[in-house]
């Protein structure tokens, strides 16, 4: 469970979130809305730690995530993260790049962890691109090995920040379906994104950020198919 | 018809001053590649803290290298050091290289993107191994290029251990024009020298690097 309790977050004088409060339940499903700047992205990278908080406080699973005590690389080990920059690490093939996490960071053995990168890598369907370099990947290939390798870490958590923003149009899809099939299996996800059909459709919630607060949340049919507040309205009009 | 006293003992000697070029800048960039690498790292994380450093090294950066020499061969004299001239050229190339390998390796070490960074770290990587298995593989491509710049430079600096005594490749060619009175012949052949041995090393770094473009 991930437990969000009245956070504030500033980037030097710019304050982006103001009093967010959110729960996420094991297996549940909650997609963020919202326009840019309305602190969607920023909220996620707080989750596993990689921004500070000013107030407030965010739980994992009972841990403190901004307490001084917590181990944090030993908590973003259950909370994989999809970024909107895929991330690639160009240096490594896509194998490799799957791997190096459950190598370095589990101490899988190099079989072990292999075993588990072609397994992933097969999921998401790029089981014939093990050698390859990302550079020769489709951007839609290399989001895909990226949603693969946060996979192997067997998080209990996936966050994806804005994952098809980046994306031709044509390659969206495919990265889509990945997501949906994650959905389907059960894997509680964050998801920030400007995809409202795709968020409907696999949402159990939807929250709509508006200058860094939840503006209106609740069922997507709910907050997509019937909006309260005029302002959710006008947003959903804007990009629908 | 051509004629030269040039005897192939001559040409030999040469050569063993070639060698004696190759060590000093063997030995010069062990010395400044670790120390650049180690202060290059430092510069790049803790910009503020190391502004010290960054000042030292400036001075080995802008003070032309042979005074460098001149007044560290007369510090080691006046300090009663007991090292060898190959030594002090060592050093004081090494050091000398030194600070042009910590701006290499700075600047490769922040041309990695921050996002990547973080997430390596997202995946749970410490510090340390990101540093190790992301951030250094990848600065080594950006950074490699102007190492291997530095190589050729240092080699060429090698030329002025000459005042200090030391019978490098120039200082054997010089010998042998005194006595054979033949400057262009000689000074071609050492020059020539020099070229093959800056191709093949530009040649190996080339090689290294194609290998290196054609993943990313």
């Amino acid at each position: 469970m991930i437990e969000i309790d009245n956070v504030y977050k500033s980037f030097a004088d710019l304050e982006v979130i103001k009093g967010v409060s959110l729960t996420v339940n094991k297996g549940e499903v909650v997609s963020i809305i919202g326009g840019s700047g309305s602190g969607k992205s920023t909220l996620l990278m707080c989750i596993n730690g990689l921004e500070p908080i000013q107030k407030g406080s965010i739980r994992v699973d009972g841990t403190e995530v901004h307490a001084p005590g917590t181990d944090l690389n030993k908590l973003r080990q259950k909370i994989g993260i999809v970024f909107q920059q895929w991330n690639a690490f160009p240096h490594l093939t896509v194998l490799e790049n799957v791997m190096l996490a459950p190598r370095k960071v589990l101490g899988k053995s190099k079989e072990e962890a292999e075993a588990l990168a072609v397994k992933q890598l097969t999921h998401v369907g790029l089981g014939d691109k093990l050698k390859v370099f990302p550079s020769k990947l489709s951007g839609g290939q290399q989001q895909r090995m990226a949603i693969a390798r946060a996979l192997a870490m067997s998080p209990d958590y996936m966050l994806f920040d804005e994952a098809t923003s980046a994306l031709d149009p044509q390659l969206v899809g495919e990265v889509l379906d990945t997501m949906r099939l994650l959905a389907e299996e059960g894997m509680t996800m964050i998801l920030v994104t400007h995809e409202i059909r795709f968020a409907r459709d696999v949402s159990d919630r939807v929250a709509f950020f508006r200058n860094g607060l939840v503006h209106e949340i609740g069922s997507p049919d709910q907050v997509i198919g019937n909006p309260q507040k005029p302002e959710t309205a006008d947003f959903l009009k804007s990009v629908l | 018809m051509f004629e030269t006293s040039l005897t192939s003992n001559d040409l030999l000697f040469l050569l063993k001053g070639a060698w004696v070029t190759l060590e000093l800048t063997v030995g010069a960039m062990l010395i400044g590649t670790l120390a650049g690498v180690l202060f290059g790292l430092l510069r790049a994380t803790l910009p503020r803290a190391t502004l010290p450093l960054a000042w030292v090294l400036d001075v080995f950066r802008s003070v032309p290298l042979l005074i460098q020499f001149v007044l560290f061969n007369a510090l080691k004299s006046i300090a009663g050091l007991d090292i060898s001239a190959f030594a002090v050229g060592c050093i004081v190339l090494g050091v000398y290289a030194a600070s042009f390998c910590t701006e290499i390796v700075r600047s490769g070490v922040l041309a990695v993107p921050a996002n990547l960074r973080r997430a390596a770290r997202s995946l749970g990587m410490s510090y340390w191994q990101d540093l190790r298995h992301i951030v250094l593989p990848i600065a080594t491509r950006v950074a490699f290029p102007g190492w291997l710049n530095l190589v050729l430079s240092v080699m060429k600096d090698t030329a002025l251990v000459m005042w200090i005594g030391i019978v490098e490749l120039l200082r054997a060619s010089q010998t042998i024009v005194t006595r054979i009175q033949e400057p262009l012949l000689v000074l071609c052949i050492a020059g020539l020298i020099y070229y093959v041995m800056s191709l093949v090393v530009a040649r190996l770094g080339a090689r290294l690097e194609k290998r290196w473009q054609e993943n990313d």
